[in-house]
């Protein structure tokens, strides 16, 4: 098939405003799909940010979070989502949502983690001789600098649940995935533009996404603390690394 | 929102477990078939992916400004969901091995370029300029110094890069193939089939590791002073 006719069927499916405002159309996908990823970033940011912290504040269990995001990398997401919803955890959306936490959690643990611990030791040692308790240590001092990586943390969970939202469409648990699915569905000559209508649906929503929670990032980052994360070298495999903690949705 | 299309199952029914030997007998013919279609998409897709990144990471180690375009783009792409990707490509390249493909070097791409990159910049100055200074050339200076030392980025980038591929392999179920995915798939559409779910995943996750190990000990060949360094 052509490029220009796949594009033309993708503009007229998208044209056509009943594909808007179906009962499963874009519109109704898409408050589908954001209710789904909420639910699962705030899961897993309840589950993974404090663990993070007590880990990072302690100093053990860096090799535990590691393990955890190299086997969340070789999980594939479909079979999580196929597993949880054969399970029976529910029916309708808990299935779903449960999975999508599980991926949500170690880019927010291991930047947590990170977080605590490259605090510089001479504070905390300050801290410490000016008389604070360790939960103070924690709440005054460790915590307040740490806020960058929480936040980079943040950001790599919600780009990589959204983006792996979408793979729900295999156990048709909803989601714009499902356009794509159900264009798929009916084949490729009279679903081609639907499929397509769905990818770029996706793309646009993960790119803008990426984009304002960036800024979002840069805007709630104390000034003093802004030039203080430093990206880690990913070849640092034997290190809690935030950028490969993120299994590719 | 009102689609309740997921049904919830009984948990414990004796017809539907976990795990069956039953079933890996009766289906070894397609657990054959969808181990040869995962391992044949992850292999082509690493040896492709990176007979384009070393070079490319070559390059851009070498000409300074592209480096950045490089890396945002590759950074912009991943954040591409697989499932959206394949929505692109399946109709444009039809429900074929190439559209699989395709997909999975893209991504594979970038985590063995990003490593590579990194893995050159690694390598320290001085030891450039020592290497000069004893009168190596260019391509002496790639294959002597440059690429020996940089050796652990790019491992780290087939590493990575592989275990992603084994998991990306399920979702090009879409297109027709998938391996084990397809394995997942089938499953899932006649009545919530556990044995096959469960046994497909636990293959996926195997895999995944088997490669990964093969990687580590390719390493330790390749590598035998990082063996020896950490003996003493």
């Amino acid at each position: 098939m052509n490029i220009g006719r796949i594009l033309s069927d993708a503009m007229t499916w998208l044209n056509d405003p009943l594909n808007w405002t179906n009962p499963d159309g874009i519109l109704a996908r898409a408050a589908e799909h954001l209710f789904i990823s909420v639910c699962a970033l705030a899961l897993a940011f309840v589950i993974a940010v404090p663990i993070g912290v007590v880990l990072g504040h302690t100093g053990k269990g860096g090799g535990f979070i590691v393990a955890l995001a190299n086997l969340t990398l070789a999980i594939p997401t479909m079979a999580l989502l196929t597993l949880f919803v054969v399970a029976g955890f529910g029916a309708g959306y808990p299935p779903i949502i449960l999975a999508l936490t599980v991926f949500g959690i170690p880019p927010l643990l291991s930047n947590a983690y990170l977080g605590m611990r490259e605090v510089d030791p001479d504070v905390r040692d300050a801290a410490r001789g000016m008389g604070l308790s360790g939960a103070q240590v924690v709440g005054r001092v460790e915590l307040p600098l740490a806020v960058p990586y929480i936040l980079s943390g943040f950001r790599t969970a919600a780009v990589q649940i959204v983006a792996t939202a979408t793979l729900a469409a295999f156990v048709n648990g909803g989601g714009l995935g499902m356009i794509i699915s159900r264009g798929f569905g009916l084949g490729l000559d009279s679903g081609g533009g639907q499929v397509v209508a769905g990818g770029l649906i996706v793309i646009v929503l993960c790119l803008t996404l990426e984009g304002v929670l960036a800024l979002a990032q840069r805007a709630l980052t104390p000034r003093a603390l802004r030039q203080g994360v430093r990206r880690m070298p990913s070849s640092a495999a034997d290190r809690v690394d935030a950028s490969a903690a993120a299994a590719k949705p | 929102m009102a689609f309740l299309v997921v049904r919830a199952v009984p948990a414990d029914d004796p017809r539907n477990p976990w795990f069956s030997w039953e079933y890996i007998r009766q289906n070894s013919d397609s657990i054959q078939a969808a181990l040869t279609q995962h391992v044949q998409l992850t292999v082509l897709a690493i040896a492709i992916a990176a007979a384009i990144a070393i070079p490319l990471a070559i390059v851009a180690s070498r000409v300074r400004w592209l480096a950045g375009p490089i890396l945002s783009l590759s950074g912009v792409l991943y954040t591409i969901p697989s499932l959206a990707l394949f929505a692109l490509l399946g109709p444009l390249l039809g429900l074929t091995v190439r559209t699989a493909l395709v997909g999975l070097v893209m991504y594979a791409l970038l985590a063995i370029v990003r490593n590579a990159l990194t893995g050159l910049r690694q390598v320290p100055a001085e030891v450039r300029d020592a290497a000069r200074g004893m009168g190596y050339g260019p391509a002496q200076l790639l294959w002597r110094i440059d690429l020996p030392l940089a050796l652990p980025g790019i491992l780290t980038g087939l590493r990575i890069a592989t275990v992603s591929t084994v998991a990306l392999v399920t979702v090009t179920s879409i297109v027709s193939y998938g391996g084990f995915g397809m394995e997942i798939l089938t499953g899932f559409n006649h009545d919530f089939y556990r044995p096959q779910i469960m046994f497909a995943t636990l293959a996926c996750v195997t895999l995944a590791l088997t490669f990964d190990l093969l990687l580590v000990l390719l390493g330790k060949v390749l590598m035998p002073w990082s063996r020896r360094r950490r003996a003493t």
